[in-house]
């Protein structure tokens, strides 16, 4: 009963509308390309037409930017991304000494002892390390070069905060155990978060354990989550989760007024807004911040040793180092790189980050998680 | 039945069977193996008091029965809720009918962030729902709390899974008879004697093959456990997860995945003995015989509430999720699309729409053929061939899709890597980890209708004079053809969708829509989030026509079948 013609149209104008489609996407992939392939003075030195980079999900350099490693020395940079910093590092673990790539950007503090004793990485110092802060360089051995670091805080809703009936905004950690934040905050179970696990070892550091329990404030950092599971804290799976759905803060959906994010989240606040608000909506709390540091490195049993070296030197060049704070939202290591005027208007560095010894949190990353699911969510 | 000489013989299954089991055993089989082995056998030695250690911590007992209790319930709900809309997808003719059909598939491919949005707008703390509870009663009146409750994964399971029952289930459905459950009608059985005698017996092998399939997929569902539910409850997916991607601890990982294998095959193996022992061989009927428009008051009743609770159901966080792409702090605008198009510089993890719809729609299109040609292959074995050996086939084939991600992923890394096969970082290594999740939903459409088909057509043919050859075109050709449309159907909606499967593989950068949408939602900012609505709205949007594009092949063929 179906009269053909019918269906041969509908086909006729699927069909077409799929060759449109790639056509499309064909000119946009060619449009994609030509900023990369302008050619430039490469430098002859460097034998491989291509080296692949190993990296997180969430690295980003404006297009131009990279290309212009290309520029530079004439040799192609193909990106292999695997799910976040530590499934990454853990894949180059797994590779051993068939690494995925020739370089590796994304290591963090956090999982930065297992890395270095797995072996995977070869030594090298860029020349521009001299302009990095001591204390970013965190291996003594030289085989991990600091790029960029971020602090993991709590965040504010400000409209929540100081007016009518609202409690003053916090100052402490200890602040959140307090009746009036009950049911205000929401973080990250470290489980399955990087700021998750960023910001227990906030906690881990700041209030200390057994021997080491800070005078300041006479409690365990288990004592701590306890006090906080009390006072209804909420742990979401993941960052996105927390942060869209549960924060109430900027033109989020959830009714937590604070969250567990990043101490430049107020500044993607500004940026990403249409219209653009004068101040943030979000504020920080700067007491209790777990500072995270990246690293890059040159992978051992790479067959491109030099040019991998140039692509770390590449990472900490000025370029590099501007266009990283407005693509990723951390803060650039080398301390004379130029920070754009809209990250350096809005991010905020707390005074006394928190960290621990990479090597106490390998050893501990396990036992910490599995105490602080017992405590919080048990 | 037995008198009918077996349409594929012994040495055309082994064929048959060669490319999908070859294709199994390298991309399944050997890096599973791989990354188990490292697990168990540490340092060259197999440690089971470590294995045992593992298996019986309290933990280990406790993510099991959750596990099993949540994908159980799940299951069931969504069978509940999915075969009487199979019934009404089968059976009646309805205006938009080919619309809605499209539209069920969609939120099968939806990225489980964006979902878990749309829900909680819906039934979160700022929802019109609880707005209107306060409202009514005051502002101590009950509210609807999705957060952390068993309730939103269950519901969000059902959302992700009904098109798996309609689709399966309503696909040999609509090819039933409907004279028998008519006659008994007439002789004066009840509705529900009618469908349990004449309809039920015929239609269990293509519920249980939805079940299987419901089964697996919330078995080792991780997205949705992971937004949805408390983090205490963790699934052994989520749990495996986490041992190998977050604490690299491969011997943990590795008692967990052999529990997960070995519980999920046995399963496997009974769900095939299952099938064998219900096929039903039976005339299938085409489409245009079987479905018409309803009649009685009752049925036009029955018809529009149950479309109605699927407009509900999947229409509403489907519309949230565009209203927000439109929603904008200045009123309702095309503004995240525009920014979607205009690319503007400094947004930091932005993917040029252009480029993340052809990588999907590339990457689609390779699973469509390698997961197709290969399911194809399958289903034929498994639907013609009888006994243990096509039925451990079977089981061998549907593993995959129980089998968890990172496993697979990891399992990548080091067994794929030398010459030939360092595939490690080749873009393939995408549409196949896409195909092995693929392929089961093409030997699950497929088979059953082989097996419903009447051997003594083929028969009647033979005695005709027709050669095999021409009564295989001609009889079962066309049902299998179309069967195996929506096998295709899912393989293409399964690659534009996953993510899973392709987050643990270290993979060249071609990002996907689904990935752009979570590398949106990776910063923080209102336009970041009404970008990332907008390129849902866009895979919506493209899932649908493509599902539409494919049930329009249909009609191409030689027969209206």
């Amino acid at each position: 009963m179906t009269p053909r013609p019918r269906r041969a149209r509908a086909l006729r104008s699927a069909v077409a509308g799929l060759i449109a489609l790639a056509g499309l996407t064909g000119v946009a992939g060619v449009a994609a390309q030509s900023p990369a392939a302008t050619p430039a003075a490469p430098d002859a030195s460097f034998s491989a037409e291509r080296i692949t980079l190993q990296t997180h999900d969430s690295f980003a350099l404006t297009p131009d930017v990279l290309a212009g490693f290309q520029a530079q020395t004439g040799v192609a940079v193909d990106i292999l991304t695997g799910g976040d910093a530590g499934s990454m590092v853990n894949q180059a673990i797994l590779a051993g000494d068939r690494p995925l790539g020739d370089v590796l950007y994304g290591v963090d503090n956090t999982f930065l002892s297992r890395a270095l004793a797995a072996g995977i990485f070869e030594p090298y110092r860029p020349a521009a390390l001299g302009d990095v802060p001591a204390d970013l360089q965190l291996d003594p051995e030289g085989r991990v070069t600091p790029i960029d670091f971020g602090d993991v805080c709590v965040n504010t809703d400000l409209s929540a905060f100081g007016g009518d009936g609202q409690p003053p905004l916090p100052q402490t950690l200890l602040d959140l155990t307090k009746p009036e934040y009950k049911g205000m905050l929401v973080v990250e179970d470290p489980g399955t978060s990087s700021p998750g696990l960023a910001f227990l070892l906030a906690t881990i550091a700041e209030f200390g354990e057994g021997d080491t329990v800070n005078p300041a404030y006479g409690i365990s950092w288990q004592e701590f989550w306890t006090a906080l599971r009390a006072n209804d804290v909420f742990v979401a799976s993941d960052w996105s989760d927390a942060y869209y759905a549960r924060f109430s803060g900027g033109a989020n959906e959830g009714d937590h007024p604070m969250v567990v994010s990043y101490a430049s989240s107020p500044v993607a606040e500004v940026v990403f807004a249409d219209p653009r608000p004068a101040t943030p909506p979000t504020g920080v709390l700067l007491d209790g911040c777990f500072r995270q540091i990246e690293f890059a490195a040159v992978l051992a049993g790479t067959q491109h040793p030099a040019e991998a070296q140039a692509f770390v030197d590449f990472l900490l060049s000025p370029a590099v180092q501007a266009d990283i704070p407005l693509n990723m939202f951390v803060s650039p290591a080398l301390s004379t790189a130029q920070v754009p005027a809209d990250y350096a208007a809005f991010n905020s560095v707390p005074s006394a980050p928190l960290s621990l010894d990479p090597a106490l949190i390998d050893a501990n990353r396990e036992a910490w998680i599995e105490a602080w699911t017992q405590l919080v969510l048990r | 039945m037995d008198a009918a000489r077996p349409a594929l013989s012994r040495r055309a299954a082994l064929l048959l069977a060669l490319p999908p089991g070859v294709f199994l055993a390298v991309f399944f089989a050997w890096p599973v193996a791989s990354i188990v082995a490292r697990g168990l056998f540490p340092a060259g030695g197999f440690d089971a008091g470590a294995v045992l250690a593992v298996w019986t911590r309290p933990a280990t007992l406790d993510v099991i029965l959750f596990t099993v209790a949540l994908a159980l319930g799940a299951t069931a709900l969504t069978l509940i809720v999915g075969l009487p809309a199979a019934w009404v997808f089968a059976r009646f003719r309805f205006p938009g009918k080919s619309v809605a059909r499209a539209l069920v598939t969609v939120p099968f491919v939806l990225p489980t962030i964006v979902v878990g949005s749309a829900f909680l707008a819906l039934l979160g703390p700022r929802s019109p729902v609880n707005a209107l509870l306060v409202a009514v009663g005051g502002p101590d009146a009950p509210q609807v709390r999705l957060d952390g409750s068993t309730t939103a994964i269950v519901l969000a399971s059902i959302f992700y899974n009904i098109a798996v029952v309609i689709r399966l289930v309503g696909g040999l459905w609509a090819h039933l008879d409907p004279r028998a459950e008519e006659a008994a009608r007439m002789l004066g059985a009840s509705p529900w004697r009618a469908f349990r005698e004449t309809t039920w017996p015929l239609l269990r092998p293509a519920v249980l093959s939805a079940t299987s399939i419901v089964l697996l997929f919330t078995l080792t569902s991780f997205g949705v456990v992971l937004l949805l539910g408390a983090p205490g409850q963790a699934t052994l997916e989520v749990e495996i997860y986490r041992q190998t991607a977050v604490l690299l601890d491969l011997g943990a990982a590795a008692a967990l995945s052999v529990l997960q294998l070995v519980g999920v095959f046995v399963l496997l193996l009974a769900h095939a003995r299952a099938q064998e022992r219900l096929a039903v061989e039976q005339r299938l009927r085409p489409t245009a015989d079987v479905e018409r428009t309803p009649t009685t008051r009752r049925e036009k009743a029955a018809v529009g509430a149950i479309l109605g609770g699927l407009a509900v159901l999947l229409g509403l966080p489907l519309l949230v999720l565009v209203e927000r792409s439109f929603a904008g702090s200045r009123g309702y605008s095309f503004a995240a699309y525009q920014a979607l198009v205009e690319q503007p510089r400094r947004a930091g993890l932005f993917v040029p729409p252009a480029e993340a719809i052809g990588n999907s729609l590339a990457f689609a299109f390779a699973t469509l053929l390698i997961a197709g040609s290969l399911g194809l292959c399958a289903a034929l074995v498994v639907g013609y061939r009888r006994g243990w050996l096509p039925q451990t086939f079977d089981a061998l084939v549907m593993l995959p899709l129980g089998t968890s991600a990172v496993t697979v992923g990891f399992g990548f890394l080091i067994a794929l890597d030398s010459p030939p096969l360092d595939l490690r970082t080749s873009v393939l290594i995408i549409p196949l980890a896409h195909s092995l999740v693929a392929l089961p939903f093409v030997v699950r459409a497929v088979a059953p209708v082989i097996r419903s088909i009447d051997p003594r057509l083929r028969e009647a043919a033979a005695v005709l004079g027709a050669p095999p050859r021409r009564s295989w075109r001609e009889i079962d050709g066309p049902i299998v053809a179309r069967a195996a449309l929506v096998g295709a159907m899912f393989a293409f909606a399964v690659s534009l969708g996953e993510f899973g499967a392709t987050l643990f593989i270290a993979r060249p950068d071609r990002p996907t829509l689904p990935i752009a949408i979570y590398r949106l939602l990776g910063l923080p900012g209102a336009t970041n989030f009404a970008q990332a609505m907008a390129l849902s709205t866009v895979l919506l949007i493209l899932t649908a026509v493509a599902v539409l594009f494919i049930e329009r092949l249909r009609g191409v063929g030689p027969s209206p079948f």
